[in-house]
């Protein structure tokens, strides 16, 4: 496995490559390099922290272990949701309640069908990526509808006129922003392959497995990231949009 | 017969500023009101209280004896029905906007409905599956309307629907209403027009937030 060792020094030597990012930044006065910096420090930082901690977790192999990752891995997914929802009110547990349960049931099916088997070192991985999706999906699909919500006010407030309840006035707002949240997961599953070769197929050639092999792995991801973003932006979007109304079925 | 609507006490004042100011007023069964006033009156909010899109910060109305806050939304919106001002249809065609109140009451689309009901605003058949976006102001205002009256309300809440429409185009509206409520509906028309305000059978007239009793 000797092609998989990045030596410390390759690393710092790599560091040119953020260098020409803010140099670009900087010439172009586009004002990112604070935002660039301090994005390169907590990658280095928080990967670095998570890959003892991952060593820890694969060497111990405990359960409870293994859960309080995944329960930590979909905490921070939500609080970042939550970040995008703009002041719908409970976003958060509404967010925690999408992305766990679309993490919790994909997994359960992947484990149940033997494509994953309840290790730490498959099981974190795979949820920080059925989250984080889920996560990306949601965030959409929130700024979506209070986009919509802002823009078709009057429309909106017609349809409740006419004695819609509220699901009825808001269902092709809540449709829309599905579908918002869901596109950039359908995109790349049409691209897969022909645009980009996703981290977890290049990680598994990276690591000496024959490409047929890695495409059957990158097929499985690509059809959990399907169903954990549809599941999460349809729990999120049929929670959220009741948000929108006061107690007294008006919008607020 | 009970009242439709009473009124005691009614404000509406969000974040403090006063736009109605402790409305009384008792609205009898079978009322045809032209309602006017200044811009700024109040004259929508009062409207739109009796609509229930909004909720007095103070004051009780009540809907045929009942308070209006106990009365199921959906339900009581589908009796009193309300027309705004400048409306917005929505989705692609006029379909889109006839069949929805089909759909909100769980009921398929009655096409020979919407023809007749199209028809009853001198639309043709043929603008059911117009695009909303090629339709003059005035034929969306009609298009809106029907769409109100498709299921025939109890009450009908007019705000200046007439507002823009050529003088044919508003007598074949006016009929319209009239033939509605000589069929038993309740009417409270809010507007500006001379014509409109001197046919009035009941006249009330809104000022700074409260009703003018001559």
């Amino acid at each position: 496995m000797t092609n998989l060792i990045v030596s410390p020094t390759a690393l710092a030597f790599a560091v040119v490559l953020v260098l020409i990012a803010l140099g670009i930044n900087l010439h172009e006065k586009i004002g990112l390099e604070k935002d660039m910096v301090i994005g390169v420090v907590r990658a280095v930082v928080q990967l670095t922290v998570v890959g003892y901690v991952l060593t820890y977790i694969i060497k111990v192999d405990r359960l409870w272990l293994t859960g309080l990752m995944v329960a930590i891995i979909l905490f921070n997914a939500a609080l970042n949701a939550n970040k995008r929802a703009a002041g719908i009110p409970h976003a958060f547990p509404i967010s925690l309640l999408a992305i766990g349960t679309a993490t919790i049931l994909t997994l359960a099916l992947l484990v149940g069908a033997g494509a994953l088997r309840f290790t730490p070192s498959q099981i974190v991985p795979v949820s920080g990526m059925i989250a984080s999706n889920s996560m990306v999906a949601i965030g959409l699909a929130y700024r979506s509808m209070n986009t919509q919500f802002r823009d078709q006010r009057q429309a909106v407030l017609e349809r409740l006129a006419l004695g819609a309840d509220l699901k009825q006035a808001s269902r092709a707002i809540v449709r829309e922003a599905i579908r918002t949240g869901m596109a950039p997961t359908i995109d790349s599953a049409k691209t897969v392959g022909i645009v980009s070769l996703p981290g977890m197929m290049s990680g598994l050639i990276f690591a000496g497995v024959d490409p047929t092999k890695a495409i059957m792995y990158q097929i499985m991801v690509t059809f959990m990231l399907l169903a954990a973003t549809s599941i999460g932006s349809v729990i999120a979007c049929y929670l959220a949009y009741p948000r929108f109304y006061n107690a007294d079925e008006q919008l607020r | 017969m009970t009242n439709v609507f009473e009124l005691s006490r009614v404000s509406y004042a969000p974040g403090g500023q006063a736009i109605l100011k402790g409305i009384d007023l008792t609205v009898p069964a079978n009322a045809l009101w032209t309602i006017t006033g200044p811009s700024g009156s109040g004259k929508s909010t009062l409207l739109r209280l009796l609509a229930t899109l909004l909720t007095p910060t103070s004051g009780t109305i009540t809907y045929n004896g009942q308070p209006q806050a106990a009365i199921e939304k959906p339900a009581y919106r589908k009796e009193v029905s309300y027309c705004f001002q400048q409306p917005s249809l929505f989705g692609e065609t006029v379909q889109d906007n006839l069949a929805f109140p089909f759909a909100i009451r769980n009921q398929p689309f009655d096409r020979d409905r919407a023809l007749a009901a199209l028809d009853s605003v001198a639309l043709a058949p043929s603008q059911l599956d117009a695009k909303v976006t090629a339709l003059s102001g005035g034929e969306k205002q009609r298009v809106a309307l029907i769409r109100n009256l498709l299921f025939p309300p109890k009450v009908l809440l007019l705000d200046e629907v007439t507002t823009g429409l050529d003088a044919d185009t508003k007598a074949l509206v006016h009929r319209l209403i009239l033939r509605q409520h000589d069929a038993g509906l309740t009417v409270l028309s809010v507007t500006h027009d001379e014509t409109e305000i001197a046919a009035a059978g009941k006249l009330v007239t809104i000022r700074g937030g409260e009703v003018q009793h001559d």
